[in-house]
């Protein structure tokens, strides 16, 4: 039991996690309909900005607060820069485009930080153990990566749903011509809504770099699971993609550490331990496969597309 | 008009190469190995290593000049093995080393064998190789996978060690790598995680499990940068100074750098340590640092040792590689100055050898550096060779 709550909260984390990245992704797809494969670049290059600004500064959070910043940058110029030609284009060419642009940032990563990735260490504070419940201890790390996640998330809730910029987001989502048409200055509006969404991927991937370490390509895994969470979600959803991401992070963790125990039920234990790392890893496929077929357009499709 | 020109031009090459043969031949070695990708670090020093063994060897194999032939086969094995094909058909080397994942080797190894080239395997050593899928044409110049997690388990027992949990990636090295724990090991296996592999890497599950699981003891192996991973979480999930870890493959010389204090005074078992001292280690640990400025790793250790196995066959057939016959027999001898010290092949093609215990030490000058501790186990044969069919 006490496994389980643990394991819960693992989930919880990545999934928490997952939402900052997917949140991007999929405000960058439903309001500027761009298909955006280089959103796991900007997770790795905010993975070396974190790094690499937290050990020049000596403190972590200054080295957070400016990676973010300058991952918010260099997201506004890319898009000045090179995707603002690919608007209006079919969704092939964004592929080929933002393809190119992950090769371009691995190269670009490789040649100025090297090959071997980097390490963001953990301020004595955060390296800890919290204990949630008696003898439950988790690491006070991932608490706070929990924490932060959820603070975005009320911040982008606020942000949709409360505010002038957050209006023309949601009608930016429902028609794009229209919000144009009375005369919002649409360039500006994507250039700020791809900004964002390079520094919440940004956040992701200096959050993720303690854990994980920062290394070249390490954007294209989880950029794929970001791209389930908003298909999970309905695309163009904020409310699709929190819940989504929740969801595929709970679903895969919790299934990689019990599908193992459930399958030694029914099969013998050498078949379980070969066949349950290899179902658990698809697990989330079938889920997505499954809601696709219950609902097409995801759990919360954006309102009339 | 050009198509019939270009035409003779081979047609007459093809009626002289019997007088070409006269002329000195140059040595082929197709060399398939990570380049990029966050495993790249492995390849290039693997790479490294190859050379500085030409540079010992006046750049020459067995007397004859050589060319070499990177190949990069990205981690996967669909790329490994068409890298191989390639080498072997339209390079026509005539030897192909490298090899860090098992899973890349075991997709390439058919190619390899069908054609009847050799191949050394620098690292990898998959189970199936040792046993059913044993050649007169494959040679190890590493280990068998089960073998050092093997030692890791009997080191475990003199540590009085009743219990352990054992994590791992999920492909062919790390199910041997647990294998080979689980068969030494006296106490008992109270778990066993296998990840997916190469692209999970946050652990937590795992941890989580291990931690609920109470045991004696962790073991596991995470070669490359997940080494890295492995090591903060478990140290970011307090399991530092709770449940002892014992590695294979985890610590080493590439990794280290950035482990830092987390690698401290954790023990790994290995054949090979920088400081084993022979006299050829001696020199080859010594002008590795100079030449390259980083220490060698163990993977280049054993690419150093594939260098010198095929000088070895090269000289004892005075450069006809096509006796394929006299070169292996030249090659079982095991006859050239290992790094590790001498030691023998087992009917398997894989070395019988000596393993040691590892330990993470601050030198004088505060360094953390790899030392050999003590010997865990000598002329160590894997647990495999009844199985192949050369006797």
């Amino acid at each position: 039991m006490l496994l389980l709550i643990e394991q819960c909260l693992n989930g919880l984390q990545l999934g928490l996690l997952l939402f900052l990245l997917a949140a991007g992704l999929t405000l960058v797809f439903g309001i500027m309909d761009l298909v955006n494969l280089a959103h796991g670049s900007l997770y790795m290059v905010g993975a070396y900005f974190g790094a690499t600004f937290s050990a020049m500064t000596g403190s972590f959070v200054a080295g957070v607060l400016l990676a973010l910043i300058a991952t918010w940058l260099l997201g506004m110029a890319v898009e000045v820069i090179a995707l603002r030609r690919l608007y209006g284009r079919d969704h092939l060419d964004h592929v080929l485009g933002t393809f190119g642009l992950i090769l371009f940032f691995n190269e670009g990563v490789r040649l100025v930080w090297g090959p071997a990735g980097m390490n963001l260490t953990l301020p004595p504070w955060l390296n800890t153990n919290f204990e949630i419940m008696p003898g439950v201890l988790y690491p006070t790390y991932r608490l706070a990566i929990i924490g932060v996640a959820l603070l975005v998330a009320v911040f982008l809730y606020l942000l949709v749903m409360r505010t002038r910029v957050g209006m023309l987001i949601r009608a930016g989502a429902s028609n794009r011509e229209m919000v144009g048409a009375l005369g919002i200055n649409i360039k500006l509006l994507y250039t700020l809504v791809f900004g964002l969404g390079a520094a919440l991927a940004g956040l992701a991937g200096l959050m993720q770099a303690p854990i994980l370490t920062a290394s070249i390509g390490m954007g294209e895994n989880i950029l794929i699971v970001a791209f389930v969470v908003i298909v999970i979600g309905g695309i163009g959803s904020i409310r699709g993609a929190f819940v989504g991401s929740v969801f595929v992070g709970l679903i895969d963790t919790v299934g990689r550490a019990f599908l193992p125990d459930l399958f030694k039920l029914v099969l013998s234990p050498a078949a379980a331990s070969t066949a349950a790392p290899a179902i658990s890893s698809m697990l989330i496929y079938l889920v997505m496969a499954a809601i696709l077929i219950a609902k097409p357009q995801g759990l919360f499709p954006a309102a009339n597309k | 008009m050009k198509n019939i020109l270009v035409a003779a031009g081979a047609g007459l090459a093809l009626a002289m190469s019997p007088a070409l043969a006269q002329a000195p031949k140059t040595i082929k070695i197709g060399f398939v190995n990570t380049f990029s990708g966050p495993t790249a670090v492995i390849g290039n020093d693997m790479r490294n290593a190859f050379e500085l063994a030409l540079d010992h060897m006046g750049r020459k194999i067995g007397g004859l000049p050589v060319e070499v032939i990177y190949e990069d086969d990205a981690q996967k094995p669909d790329v490994g093995k068409q890298k191989t094909e390639k080498l072997i058909e339209s390079d026509r080397v005539d030897f192909i080393v490298g090899y860090i994942w098992s899973n890349v080797l075991l997709a390439s190894l058919k190619p390899a064998l069908d054609s009847k080239t050799f191949i050394i395997s620098a690292n990898a050593g998959p189970s199936q190789v040792a046993g059913e899928l044993c050649s007169p044409y494959f040679f190890s110049t590493s280990w068998q996978n089960d073998q050092t997690p093997q030692a890791m388990g009997l080191y475990m027992n003199t540590k009085g060690v009743k219990s352990v949990f054992l994590i791992g990636p999920n492909y062919a090295a790390g199910k041997d790598m647990l294998a080979g724990v689980a068969s030494t090991f006296k106490g008992q296996v109270v778990g066993q995680e296998l990840t997916k592999w190469p692209d999970q890497l946050d652990f937590s599950a795992e941890l989580s499990k291990a931690r609920a699981a109470k045991p004696d003891a962790i073991f596991v192996f995470y070669p490359g940068a997940a080494g890295v991973q492995f090591l903060n979480q478990y140290a970011q999930a307090g399991l530092k100074g709770q449940i002892p870890l014992y590695t294979a493959f985890t610590i080493d010389e590439l990794s280290l750098p950035r482990q830092k204090d987390l690698a401290l005074g954790m023990p790994g078992a290995q054949q090979w340590v920088n400081d084993l001292p022979n006299d050829t280690n001696k020199k080859f640990v010594a002008d590795f640092k100079t030449k390259f400025k980083t220490s060698p790793s163990f993977y280049a250790a054993q690419t150093y040792d594939a260098a010198s196995l095929i000088d070895s066959a090269v000289k004892s057939v005075n450069g006809d590689v096509s006796k394929k016959a006299e070169m292996q027999k030249a090659m079982e001898k095991a006859d050239f100055k290992s790094v590790r010290g001498n030691f023998k092949f087992g009917n398997n093609h894989f070395p019988i050898q000596n393993f040691y215990l590892q330990d993470v030490v601050k030198d004088a000058s505060g360094e953390l550096v790899l030392k050999t501790v003590a010997t865990i186990v000598e002329n160590d044969q894997d647990r495999f060779h009844d199985k192949c069919s050369m006797k």
